[in-house]
C-alpha cells in the first residue's frame, strides 16, 4: 500500500464528513411538511330533521383532535359518547395531543384535516392565517341551528358577549368558535389580604396603601410571570380601558398610528410602573416562569398575580386549603376614569374550529353543538372549574372560590366587558414585542413609561405596515 | 493500483449516497426553493415572490439580533470549550507527576474524572436545560442560594431575566454539557499517541508546557479540527436552540438578548405562520455554517504527521 491511496482515501472522508456535519442545521426540518394537494372528498349530507337540524350523515365517521393542556380531554371524550348515542352507526375518534401544529400542520398541507379541532396552547396554529387561506369553515349553519336543550332557541342565542365577534375576522362569517371562558383580572387571595388588614383595592391610590402595608409585613404587592410578560396585560389592558374607555384598546387593536401615544395609555403605565419603583414586586419576579410565580403567589411571599381563571385549576396542587382564591377587577386610576371599577377583560378561549376541506364538517358542527349542550358544559364546569361560552350553565353547581368569585365579577360587569383582539389578532406583536420587548423590561426597571410607549409604538406602525401580517380592525 | 481507484470507492458509496441526496440534499434545494414563495406552512397554496424574503430579512432587526448572538456562539464556544477540554484531557493523560514505571501518566484519579466530565453528555440537552432553569430561578434557585451562603445575599442578579447576563447563562450551560465529550474525545487521541515521543521529550528535559504544545497538539491536530467543527455547528444549531428556547425569557429575551438564528427560523415557522420567511432565515443560516466549516477546514490545513 502506498501512502498515496492513503492520503486520498482520508480526504475524501474528509469532505464527506464535512458535507454531513454542515447538512445539520434546521433548513430540513421545515420541508418535511412540504404541502400536497388535497381533493374534495366530503361526505354526503343525511336527512334534515328537528332531531337532526344540521343534517349529519350518521353514517359518516367522525374525527376530533382536542388539545390535551390545562383543560384535559376527558370532557370532549364525554361528549363524543353523546354523539355516539345518537349516531349509532357512526364511527366517532377523539385524539389528543400537546402539540396542535406539529401534528396537525401537515394534515392541513395535505388537505385531510380532521373535522373538529380544538387549537390551543403553546403551539396553536395561526387563526388569522387560517382564515386568510380559506381552510376554515362558516360555521354560521351552527351558530342558526336550534340549541340542542331547547328547539326555540338558536346556538348563538346561548352564548356569552364577545363569543361570536371573537370569532368573526372579516365581515359575518363567523370562523372560530371559543368553548371555554375566561375572565382576566387581578387574583389574590382573601386570606393572604386578610392578614394584610386590608380590603380589595378599587382605586390606584388604594393599591398603593395596600402594597406599602404589605411591604412593611414583608410580603410583596405583586409578582407576575417574568419569563412571560404578556401576562401584564390580563390587567392592564383593562386598566388603560378604565381610564380612558374602550376606544383606547380599539386604537391599540387597530394598530393606529396614536395608539400608544394616549394619555390613558400613559396613565396606565405610569401606575404600573410605580411599582416596580417603590419596590412593590416581589424580588426576581422578571425571572421567574409562571408556575415559579404562582407557586410564590399561593405561597404568600406576594398579594396580586395578573392571570386568567384558568390559574385555579393550574395551581390547584400548590394551593393551600384555605387560600380563599378571588379575582377582581384592575383598580380604577382615579375618580376620572371613564368606566366603572367593575369593567373587566373576559373572553373566550380554547378556540374550537371545523377545517373547510375536512371529511365530514357537518359532524364537527354536531359535535360543537352537543359540547355547547347544558349536559356537557355542567360536565366541563365540574372537570375543570372554567367557564363555557354558553351562558348560565353553572346554576346550580357547586364551584370552587375562584371560579365563584369569577361570575360574581361577570355578574357585575355587566355590560362593562372588555376584549382586546390583538392577542388573537397579532400573535407575535403582542407576545414578543409588546409584551416581553416593552412591558416585560419597563417592569424591570429597564425602562421608563415613555420609553415603552415609544417602543410600543414602533413595534406597532412596524406590524401596520407589513405587509404579510394579514391586519384586521373592529 | 491507481487504476479503477474511484470505481471501487463509488460502487461501495451509490446506497448511501443515494439515500444522502434523497433525504438531505433534495429537502435542502426544496427549502431554498420555498424561500422564494410565501408559503405560510398552514396551506397548500403559494406563490413565488422572488427576492422579497430576503429583502424583509435585510431590515429586519429580529434576524440581525440572532445573527449577532449565534455570531457571539460560533466565535467563543468552540474557543472556551476545547481549549478548556484540551487542558483537562491533558492533564489526565499526560500532566501527572512521573511514577514508577510510567513515562507518562495523567494526575491522580484521572479515570474518574473521565466519567465524571463525561457525565452532562448522558443528559438529554433538554434535560440540562431544565435543570439550569431552577439553578438560575432568581428565588430560591441553587445559585443564588449560594451567593447568600458565602454573604452576598444583597447582590442577587436574575440571571435569564437580566438582559446583560442572560447570553452568558445560556453560553454556559452549552459549555457546561459540551466539554466534558470533548475532553472524552481528546483523551482518546492522547491514548493513541505512541509513549516513546513523550519519553524522548522528558529525557530531552521537557516542560509539560513544551511538551503539550510541541507534541500533544500538533499530533492531535485533525481531532482537534474536527471537534472544532463539531462544536461549531452545535453552537449555531441544535443545541443553542434548545438551551434558548427552553430557558430564556419569551423565549428569546428579555428584549431580544438571547435569540439565535435556529430560535428565529422556528418562532417564524411556526408561531407567526411565514414558513417561507422562516426558510429564508434558514438559508442564511446555513450560509453562515457553511462559511464557518470552509474556514476552519482551509485554515486548519497543515502536514499530516505520521508515526
Amino acid at each position: 500500500m502506498g501512502s498515496t491511496f492513503d492520503v486520498h482515501r482520508r480526504d475524501l472522508i474528509k469532505r464527506a464528513a464535512a458535507a454531513g456535519l454542515i447538512a445539520v442545521p434546521a433548513v430540513g426540518a421545515l420541508t418535511s411538511c412540504a404541502s400536497g394537494g388535497g381533493e374534495g372528498n366530503q361526505v354526503d349530507k343525511g336527512e334534515k330533521s328537528k332531531d337532526n337540524p344540521l343534517a349529519v350523515n350518521g353514517t359518516a365517521a367522525l374525527e376530533v383532535y382536542i388539545f390535551d393542556g390545562g383543560f384535559g380531554t376527558q370532557y370532549a371524550k364525554d361528549a363524543a359518547k353523546t354523539y355516539e348515542q345518537r349516531f349509532p352507526e357512526a364511527k366517532v375518534s377523539v385524539k389528543s395531543t400537546q402539540k396542535i401544529q406539529s401534528v396537525l400542520q401537515p394534515r392541513f398541507n395535505g388537505g385531510t384535516p380532521p373535522d373538529l379541532i380544538d387549537n390551543s396552547g403553546a403551539e396553536q396554529m395561526d387563526m388569522g392565517v387560517l382564515v386568510g387561506q380559506k381552510q376554515l369553515a362558516d360555521l354560521s349553519p351552527l351558530l342558526d341551528a336550534p340549541s340542542i336543550d331547547d328547539a326555540s332557541v338558536t346556538v348563538r342565542d346561548t352564548l356569552r358577549p364577545g363569543i361570536v365577534e371573537m370569532g368573526q375576522y372579516d365581515g359575518e362569517q363567523c370562523y372560530v368558535l371559543n368553548y371555554a371562558y375566561t375572565v382576566y383580572g387581578v387574583w389574590y387571595s382573601q386570606t393572604n389580604l386578610d392578614k394584610v388588614g386590608e380590603e380589595y383595592p378599587k382605586t390606584w391610590d388604594d393599591m398603593l396603601k395596600v402594597c406599602a402595608k404589605a411591604k412593611k409585613k414583608g410580603v410583596a404587592g405583586w409578582t407576575y410571570p417574568g419569563k412571560y410578560p404578556y401576562y401584564l396585560p390580563f390587567s392592564l389592558y383593562p386598566f388603560m380601558a378604565k381610564i380612558g374607555g374602550d376606544e383606547v384598546l380599539k386604537k391599540i387593536d387597530n394598530l393606529e398610528p396614536d395608539a400608544w401615544k394616549q394619555p390613558a395609555v400613559k396613565a396606565a403605565l405610569e401606575a404600573y410602573y410605580e411599582l416596580h419603583k417603590k419596590g412593590y414586586i416581589l424580588q426576581g419576579t422578571p425571572g421567574l416562569t409562571h408556575i415559579q410565580s404562582q407557586t410564590a403567589w399561593n405561597e404568600g411571599e406576594a398579594l396580586f398575580i395578573p392571570n386568567g381563571s384558568w390559574v385555579e385549576n393550574e395551581t390547584a396542587k400548590t394551593t393551600p386549603d384555605d387560600f380563599e382564591m378571588r379575582v377582581a377587577p384592575p383598580s380604577s386610576l382615579d375618580s376620572g376614569d371613564k368606566m366603572p371599577f367593575e369593567t373587566t377583560w373576559a373572553s373566550g378561549g380554547e378556540p374550537f374550529i371545523v377545517p373547510a376541506k375536512a371529511k365530514n364538517p357537518t359532524g364537527g358542527m354536531e359535535q360543537m353543538r352537543v359540547l355547547l349542550g347544558k349536559k356537557a358544559t355542567q360536565n366541563f364546569v365540574k372537570q375543570v372549574s372554567s367557564l363555557t361560552a354558553l351562558d348560565g350553565g353553572t346554576d346550580g353547581l357547586d364551584l370552587p372560590p375562584g371560579l365563584n368569585s369569577a361570575i360574581g365579577v361577570l355578574d357585575a360587569a355587566g355590560d362593562n366587558i372588555v376584549n382586546p383582539r390583538i392577542p388573537n389578532w397579532y400573535v407575535s406583536l403582542h407576545k414578543d414585542k409588546i409584551g416581553t420587548g416593552c412591558l416585560g423590561e419597563m417592569m424591570a426597571g429597564r425602562m421608563t413609561p415613555a420609553e415603552c410607549m415609544k417602543k410600543a409604538q414602533q413595534f406597532t406602525d412596524e406590524a401596520r405596515e407589513d405587509d404579510s401580517v394579514k391586519h384586521y380592525t373592529r | 493500483m491507481q487504476h479503477g481507484k474511484y470505481r471501487f470507492i463509488a460502487g461501495f458509496l451509490v446506497v448511501p449516497l443515494a439515500i444522502y441526496l434523497m433525504f438531505v440534499v433534495w429537502p435542502f434545494i426544496q427549502s431554498i426553493y420555498y424561500s422564494f414563495t410565501d408559503w405560510t406552512g398552514l396551506s397548500p397554496e403559494f406563490s413565488f415572490v422572488g427576492l422579497a424574503n430576503y429583502q424583509k430579512m435585510l431590515g429586519d432587526s429580529d434576524f440581525w439580533d440572532a445573527l449577532s448572538h449565534s455570531l457571539l456562539f460560533l466565535a467563543l464556544l468552540p474557543v472556551i470549550t476545547i481549549g478548556f477540554a484540551l487542558f483537562l484531557a491533558f492533564m489526565i493523560n499526560v500532566g501527572g507527576r512521573k511514577r514508577k514505571g510510567a513515562a507518562v501518566s495523567g494526575v491522580r484519579g484521572s479515570s474518574t474524572y473521565k466519567i465524571v466530565y463525561f457525565f452532562p453528555q448522558v443528559l438529554s440537552i433538554a434535560i440540562v436545560a431544565l435543570l439550569f432553569q431552577f439553578v438560575y430561578n432568581p428565588r430560591n434557585g441553587a445559585l443564588n442560594a449560594g451567593l447568600e451562603g458565602v454573604g452576598l445575599g444583597s447582590w442577587k442578579p436574575n440571571w435569564l431575566g437580566d438582559p446583560d447576563l442572560a447570553l452568558w447563562c445560556v453560553m454556559f450551560v452549552l459549555f457546561w454539557c459540551t466539554v466534558g465529550f470533548f475532553v472524552v474525545l481528546f483523551s482518546a487521541g492522547m491514548s493513541s499517541i505512541p509513549n516513546d515521543i513523550y519519553e524522548a521529550a522528558l529525557l530531552d528535559g521537557a516542560s509539560r508546557f513544551t511538551t503539550f504544545f510541541r507534541i500533544t497538539l500538533p499530533l492531535l491536530w485533525d481531532t482537534v479540527q474536527s471537534g472544532w467543527i463539531y462544536m461549531g455547528i452545535l453552537a449555531l444549531g441544535p443545541e443553542a436552540f434548545a438551551v434558548v428556547q427552553i430557558m430564556t425569557v419569551g423565549p428569546g429575551g428579555p428584549a431580544n438578548a438571547t435569540t439565535v438564528l435556529p430560535l428565529e427560523v422556528y418562532t417564524t415557522a411556526f408561531s407567526d405562520a411565514q414558513a417561507a420567511y422562516a426558510t429564508t432565515i434558514g438559508v442564511a443560516l446555513l450560509i453562515v455554517t457553511l462559511t464557518f466549516a470552509a474556514i476552519v477546514l482551509k485554515l486548519g490545513r497543515r502536514e499530516r504527521l505520521e508515526y
